[in-house]
C-alpha cells in the first residue's frame, strides 16, 4: 500500500470492480452501434443536430439595389464606428449630388467580426456574412475592395435582435 | 528434407508477412474501434474506409527524422527496438494455423514448425521481449524512459508467472506442450479446454493483458504519467518498430488463447475438419476459424482497452502476486487431484466426459472466485487503512 494514501470507506456495491467492469463494457459495446456524431467537412457542411447560426458574422458583402451598384452612400459611420478600423473608405458625389464610395476597401485581417457596420448602416448596404471558408494564396487578397464585397453571394447575417434574444 | 525446407521456406515467408500485414491492418483496427466507441468515426480518409491509413502511416514512420539524444548509450538505443521486434516475430512460429494442406510432393503440416517443446518456446522467447524494453529504457537516458523500463520489467517478469502457472493446467490435463497435440486432444473430446480449464483461462487473458503491455496494465507506456514510457525517445522506424512489436506480442497472445483454450483451428460442432483425408478446401475453412478466433480475442483486447481505466502501480502489483499467483497456484493443485481422481480412480480417459465433469468443477471455482473477488477488497486501495 503506498504511503498515506487516502481510502474512502465504500459500501461493497461500490467497490465491486467485477460489476463496474462488466457495466462499462457493456456501456463502451452499446457506444461501438450508436450513431456517430462526426461530419465529414468538406463534403457535409451542416446535419441535422448542427448548422451555421443564421447570426454568425463572417466576411462581409456589400447589397446592390436594381441597377446593380452598391447601395452605400458613403456616410462613413462604418469607418467610424469600425473598432478594427479596419473599413477605408473614400466618398465621391456625382453630378446630381448623390453620393457613393469612390474607394471602399475592408481589411478582413484586421476585422474583428464584431458586426457593428452592418448595424450603423442606415442603407442596410454593408453586412457581415453567414460564410467562413476564406482561404486564399497571400495576404494582399484578404483586402476586400468594392467590387469583391458586392460580387460576394453567400447570405448575410441576421444580428442579434434585441426585441427577440433568444432568436425566436 | 528439400520438401521440409522449401516448404518451412515458404511458410515463414507467408506467415511473417501476414503478421506484419495483420499487425498494420490491428492498428487501423484499434483506432477505429476507438473512434467507433466514443461516437467518432475514426480515420477513413485514405482509402477505402481508411484501409490504406497504415501504408501511410508506415510511409511517414519510413520518411521522418530519426532523432537520437545525446546522452544515450548509442549501441544499446539501436539494438533495444530489434531486442524487442525479434522475439515478437519469433514467437508465432509454433501455432498451428489451420488443417494440414495436401500438395502434389506430400502433406504440409500448417504451422512454421511443430516444435516438442510446443508453448515452452513461446513463454521463452516472449520472456525475452522485455529486455527490448528495458535496454530502451535504460539506453534511452531519459528518466521518464526508465521509470517505463523498470515497471515493465517488474510487470512483465511478475505477470510471466502467473500466466506460466495458468499453462502448467493444460498440461496436465493434456499431457503435452505441442501445440498440435493440444488442439488434437481438444478436438477428440469435443470440448474446448476453455471448458475443463475455465478458470486457467481467466488467469490467462489477465495476465496475457500484462505481458502485452496492454491497457488496464500499459503501466510501461502511461503517457499519462511517463509521457510514453520505454519510447519517449524513441522516432520514425525505431519507434515504428516498438508498435509493430507491441501488436505482434498481442497478435500471438490472441493466437495462444485460441490455441490452447478455444481448440485452435477446429471448427466447432463438426468432425469433418479434423478426421478424414486433408484437402485444401479443409485448410481454408480451418484457417477461416482459427483467424476468427483469434479476431475475437484482439477485439476484446481493443474493447477492454478503450473501457477500462489504467492500473495504479501497487495495484498491479499486488494484483499479480497477491491474487493471480496464489490463485493459479490453488487451482494447478485442485485440478491435478481432480484429475488424479478422474484418471486413477475412475478410471476414465479424456474425453466429452471427463471433460464436462471438470467444467462442472470450474464453474463451482467460478462462482467462489467472482463471489470473492466481488467483495472488492481484493485490489488494494479499496482496502480501508489501518488506523496509523
Amino acid at each position: 500500500m503506498a504511503i498515506g494514501v487516502k481510502v474512502m470507506k465504500r459500501p461493497t456495491q461500490q467497490t465491486s470492480y467485477l460489476r463496474a467492469t462488466l457495466k462499462g463494457m457493456a456501456l463502451t459495446f452499446s457506444h461501438l452501434l450508436r450513431p456517430k456524431v462526426t461530419m465529414q467537412y468538406p463534403e457535409e457542411k451542416s446535419s441535422k443536430d448542427w448548422t451555421l447560426s443564421s447570426r454568425w458574422r463572417g466576411t462581409h458583402r456589400m447589397l446592390t439595389d436594381e441597377q446593380g451598384r452598391a447601395k452605400c452612400v458613403a456616410c462613413g459611420l462604418c469607418p467610424q464606428i469600425c473598432p478594427a478600423n479596419c473599413i477605408k473608405l473614400v466618398p465621391g458625389e456625382d453630378e446630381e449630388g448623390h453620393r457613393y464610395p469612390l474607394i471602399y476597401e475592408i481589411d478582413e485581417f484586421r476585422c474583428i467580426f464584431c458586426g457593428y457596420c452592418q448595424e450603423v448602416c442606415p442603407e442596410e448596404a454593408i453586412h457581415v456574412g453567414v460564410h467562413y471558408e476564406n482561404s486564399e494564396y497571400s495576404r494582399d487578397r484578404f483586402v476586400y475592395d468594392l467590387e469583391r464585397l458586392t460580387a460576394q453571394t453567400h447570405p448575410v447575417s441576421t444580428l442579434w435582435d434585441p426585441s427577440d434574444p433568444k432568436g425566436e | 528434407m528439400t520438401f521440409f525446407l522449401i516448404t518451412s521456406a515458404i511458410k515463414v515467408l507467408v506467415v511473417v508477412n501476414l503478421i506484419l500485414v495483420g499487425v498494420a491492418l490491428l492498428t487501423l483496427l484499434e483506432r477505429r474501434v476507438c473512434a467507433w466507441m466514443q461516437d467518432r468515426l475514426g480515420p477513413n480518409r485514405v482509402g477505402p474506409q481508411g484501409l490504406l491509413q497504415p501504408a501511410a502511416d508506415g510511409l511517414k514512420n519510413f520518411l521522418k527524422e530519426e532523432t537520437s539524444p545525446a546522452l544515450a548509450d548509442k549501441a544499446l538505443f539501436t539494438l533495444a527496438p530489434v531486442v524487442s521486434f525479434v522475439p515478437a516475430m519469433l514467437t508465432f512460429g509454433v501455432i498451428p494455423f489451420a488443417a494440414p494442406l495436401p500438395t502434389k510432393w506430400g502433406v504440409v503440416p500448417m504451422v512454421v514448425a511443430d516444435l516438442p517443446v510446443g508453448f515452452l518456446y513461446i513463454l521463452a522467447i516472449s520472456s525475452l521481449g522485455v529486455y527490448g524494453i528495458v535496454l530502451a529504457g535504460w539506453a534511452s537516458n531519459n528518466k521518464y524512459a526508465l521509470l517505463g523500463g523498470l515497471r515493465a520489467s517488474a510487470q512483465m517478469i511478475s505477470y510471466e508467472i502467473a500466466l506460466g502457472m495458468s499453462t502448467v493446467a493444460v498440461l496436465l490435463l493434456a499431457g503435452n506442450v505441442t501445440l498440435s497435440h493440444v488442439i488434437a486432444q481438444q478436438q477428440a473430446a469435443h470440448a474446448w479446454f476453455i471448458v475443463p480449464l475455465s478458470v486457467s483461462f481467466v488467469i490467462f487473458f489477465i495476465s496475457a493483458l500484462a505481458e502485452t503491455n496492454r491497457l488496464p496494465f500499459d503501466l510501461p507506456e502511461a503517457e499519462g504519467e511517463l509521457i510514453a514510457g520505454y519510447h519517449t525517445e524513441y522516432s520514425a522506424m525505431k519507434f515504428s518498430m516498438f508498435y509493430i512489436a507491441e501488436y505482434s506480442n498481442m497478435v500471438t497472445a490472441s493466437a495462444l488463447m485460441a490455441t490452447l483454450f478455444f481448440g485452435g483451428w477446429d471448427i466447432p460442432f463438426t468432425t469433418w475438419d479434423s478426421t478424414g483425408d486433408p484437402s485444401a478446401l479443409k485448410t481454408v475453412a480451418t484457417l477461416l476459424a482459427f483467424s476468427l478466433k483469434t479476431f475475437a480475442f484482439l477485439f476484446t483486447y481493443i474493447w477492454v482497452r478503450w473501457t477500462l481505466p489504467r492500473f495504479r502501480y501497487d495495484q498491479l502489483m499486488a494484483l499479480g502476486w497477491k491474487v493471480l499467483l496464489p490463485l493459479a497456484l490453488l487451482y494447478i493443485t485442485l485440478l491435478a487431484v481432480a484429475i488424479w481422481f478422474v484418471r486413477i480412480q475412475l478410471g476414465w480417459d479424456y474425453g466429452t466426459r471427463m471433460a464436462w465433469a471438470l467444467g462442472g468443477l470450474n464453474l463451482v471455482l467460478l462462482i467462489a472466485l467472482v463471489w470473492w473477488l466481488d467483495r472488492g477488497r481484493i485490489v488494494s486501495g479499496s482496502m480501508p487503512q489501518e488506523a496509523a
